[in-house]
């Protein structure tokens, strides 16, 4: 039988418990060369090269201040928009698991528009949305109020692309939850109010927070969604992935791969900290 | 008198409205506006944008580049869940967490690295020059840009799944003398039919949507390198807004298509779909 080699070679593997199913060797070999060749030696690319300017060269490429405030601005407009996303995908995955309304199906499945929408869509879409003419930005300029080409345009697009993760990620929590905790406050005498604060709020904190960072990832290196409302003026409305493609324009590839890696690097240890902090809120638990 | 659990008829009532209200404004709108401008000065400008040889050639090059990159993600996640979810062995959440690594990195830094590998100063750029083999700015960069950021999609639906199920089934197959192949035909793939459906239809969105790390890799050469995303961006800038929005609702439906899809799936099939997909 065919298998009979692989239980005959599995006790010299002793690294993984033995197992009579076949093709571990083939899947495991193949994921690993895929993953390899496709992730794993272009991203090494990333890593080795911006120090072909040495270390000075770097710092000189991520310290210019139009890169600086590039990066100001994705950082601060990302965080601002996950920040606005955990407030109103709370509220909302609150309403679309607790309450029942008509069109409910069709609210629920719009929530995940911007996965589905493709960046440059949602971009011009956006821009026209938001345009000193536009549906949207003309009643807002009456006001004062400019929107495209300006640090809130940014802003916007943000918002748009990171709705659905804070959303996505409390609906299965708020669906398991059991409403026994909130029967039990409410005997013992405890206001609406002090149960939603005191029983419903701590037990949604992990994964709000979980929400909340896959949205500032998503939205610290998006580009699509932005570029068209955003209006790159230097120094203004210019986020730090148009940097990177206009350093490579330039040929200055060790200069766009210095960005490329501060900006990876920052957000790995945003997100590791933003995992820190999820994870002592759940232990507390 | 109402229950314990439940909100007043007020903050019920305000709660909808804000969250109608907001899907409104910030997803309905800009998916409504999208077809609007595309069929501003009637619909027969907007099918004669789709019929210019450069949008016609977009379209094909996109389609040729989704048909490359989606089957070889849905390969790679089978074999990745296959190793994953069915065997222990160590180093399995490192391998997990790799898997995911594309999604947190940025669009244009994954077209990036592969400028950096293959690109005229890159690791392998003179090497590719002397035996005239062209990868960036051409259809093999965007191919792998492409597979980059939808690497992930097929596995991370997968991996959930096939644990859940774990090994009985297979184990049974295998013992009763079952051929590796015909395990895999015959109950694994039954089994997980729906959950790759699932992966896949993301996974072929955002192929066929992905803008920045094409839009890197690309170097815009209209009617040769320019994928649909790209071609809308050209004529955006170019002030040919209806034949940008034109091209820009070929792709907003693709997305309406799919969601419709993820719905269905979601309500039909839930249970033989990853357990996070469960609401």
């Amino acid at each position: 039988m065919n298998m009979s080699s692989a239980v005959a070679s599995s006790p010299r593997l002793r690294w993984r418990n033995p197992s009579v199913l076949p093709g571990f060797g083939l899947t495991l070999g193949f994921t690993l060369f895929y993953l390899s060749v496709v992730v794993l030696v272009p991203l090494t690319a990333l890593l080795l090269k911006p120090w072909t300017l040495g270390w000075d060269g770097v710092v000189s490429v991520v310290t210019e201040p139009r890169v600086l405030h590039a990066l100001k601005l994705s950082f601060g407009g990302a965080a601002i928009a996950a920040i606005v996303n955990a407030v109103f995908g709370l509220l909302l995955a609150w309403t679309l698991v607790r309450y029942e309304f008509p069109l409910k199906r069709f609210v629920d499945a719009l929530i995940d528009l911007p996965f589905a929408l493709p960046t440059a869509v949602a971009g011009i879409a956006l821009s026209a949305l938001y345009a000193e003419n536009g549906w949207v930005g003309g009643p807002l300029s009456g006001l004062g109020l400019k929107i495209a080409y300006t640090p809130l345009g940014v802003i916007v697009a943000l918002i748009f692309i990171g709705l659905p993760f804070v959303v996505r990620t409390l609906e299965p929590v708020l669906a398991d939850m059991s409403l026994d905790a909130e029967e039990a406050a409410s005997t013992l005498g405890a206001t609406r109010f002090q149960i939603l604060r005191r029983v419903v709020l701590p037990a949604l904190v992990p994964a709000l927070i979980t929400g909340t960072t896959l949205a500032f990832a998503r939205a610290v290196g998006e580009y699509g969604s932005v570029i068209f409302i955003a209006g790159n003026l230097p120094m203004k409305s210019e986020i730090a992935p148009l940097l990177i493609i206009i350093k490579l324009q330039q040929f200055d590839y060790a200069g766009a791969a210095a960005i490329g890696l501060v900006m990876l690097l920052a957000s790995f240890l945003i997100i590791l900290a933003l995992n820190l902090l999820q994870s002592a809120f759940a232990a507390r638990r | 008198m109402r229950r314990p659990t439940e909100d007043s008829f007020f903050t019920r009532a305000a709660l909808i409205a804000v969250t109608v209200g907001y899907v409104g404004l910030f997803l309905l709108l800009p998916l409504l506006i999208v077809f609007f401008s595309a069929l501003e000065q009637g619909i027969s400008a907007a099918f004669a944008a789709l019929k210019d040889a450069d949008a016609q050639y977009a379209i094909r090059l996109t389609l040729i580049t989704a048909a490359i990159a989606v089957p070889l993600n849905a390969i790679f996640g089978i074999c990745a869940a296959w190793a994953v979810a069915k065997y222990d062995f160590r180093g399995k959440s490192i391998l997990t967490a790799l898997i995911d690594l594309p999604f947190s990195v940025s669009p244009v830094i994954s077209g990036l690295i592969y400028v950096l590998v293959f690109g005229m100063q890159g690791w392998l750029g003179p090497w590719l020059r002397d035996h005239d083999i062209k990868i960036v700015f051409a259809l093999p960069g965007i191919v792998l840009a492409t597979m980059f950021v939808t690497f992930p999609f097929v596995a991370r639906e997968l991996i959930p799944l096939m644990s859940d199920q774990g090994r009985d089934e297979e184990e049974a197959a295998v013992t009763l003398g079952a051929s590796g192949f015909q395990m895999f035909l015959r109950v694994t793939l039954p089994n997980i039919k729906w959950g790759l459906l699932y992966g896949v239809l993301l996974c072929n969105a955002r192929a066929m949507g992905e803008f920045g790390a094409v839009s890197v890799v690309s170097g815009h050469i209209r009617g040769l390198t320019d994928t649909m995303p790209l071609h809308v961006e050209v004529l955006y800038n170019d002030y040919q807004y209806v034949a940008a929005f034109a091209v820009a609702s070929l792709l907003a439906l693709l997305a309406i298509v799919t969601l419709i899809l993820k719905s269905l799936l979601e309500w039909r099939y839930a249970d033989e779909i990853a357990a996070v997909h469960r609401h």
